[in-house]
């Protein structure tokens, strides 16, 4: 397993290999890409900021329960940081299990976690030259929640 | 006492600055020293509770402060 925040470009067959055993009959990769628009504004890029040091902890914490909720010691995960174009990998997640489904729910549970509880926040640019930070459009927490949300809760 | 309270992304935008030192009554704890950061120039922009890690570690708003901490006040998060 691991984790890394990084502000270079994701190889993410170098991921894949990372977690390739011969043990496993299933690998996945998930990646995260800048999408060419959101909510009907057309996108021309991304900036990803972090709370670097919190981010690579939480990150490592986020990868470690999906290796051990799914039974696997092979998933990395990056997180990229700073000024993506659209269709640059702003996460790249590989998983890796004897089995498909557990590879799949490993790789689906961390990017899903990632949304929640990563202190990373991004500021789309659009063609008219503004730019805006926004949030994610579900599974971030609301601020009333944060009690019952945040230390992480039991296994889901 | 004395804490670093952090700010990101808007709440940085809003206070202009990444970080504030905050001086505290000992014993005060995370909503004490929100309440301090909402009380200054740009803190409307806080929420009354928002998500707050201390010394890289998400925590509660009633949780007892040290001097030194360094407080995390984290917009909400738009990773991914």
């Amino acid at each position: 397993m691991r984790a890394a925040i990084t502000s270079a470009p994701i190889d993410a067959p170098a991921l894949l290999r990372e977690v390739a055993q011969p043990a496993n009959g299933a690998a996945v990769l998930f990646l995260g890409t800048v999408r060419e628009q959101n909510e009907g504004r057309a996108v021309t890029g991304i900036d990803y900021a972090a709370y670097e040091r919190m981010a690579e902890l939480e990150l490592e914490k986020i990868v470690r329960e999906a290796c051990d909720q799914f039974g696997t010691e092979h998933v990395v995960a990056e997180h990229r940081i700073g000024h993506l174009d659209v269709g640059e990998a702003s996460v790249a997640i590989a998983a890796a299990h004897p089995h498909r489904a557990r590879a799949f729910e490993a790789a689906r549970w961390v990017i899903e976690e990632v949304k929640i509880r990563l202190p990373v926040w991004k500021r789309e640019e659009y063609v008219d030259g503004t730019r805006e930070w926004v949030g994610n459009h579900a599974g971030t927490p609301s601020y009333e929640a944060a009690d019952s949300r945040f230390p992480i809760p039991d296994s889901r | 006492m004395t804490v670093t309270a952090l700010l990101f992304a808007s709440y940085a935008d809003a206070f202009g600055a990444d970080s504030v030192v905050l001086d505290l009554r000992p014993g005060a704890t995370i909503a004490d020293a929100v309440d301090a950061l909402r009380s200054r120039p740009g803190g409307s922009v806080l929420p009354s509770s928002p998500l707050v890690a201390v010394n890289l570690v998400y925590a509660d708003a009633r949780d007892t402060l040290e001097h030194g901490d360094e407080v995390a006040i984290i917009p909400p998060v738009a990773g991914g």
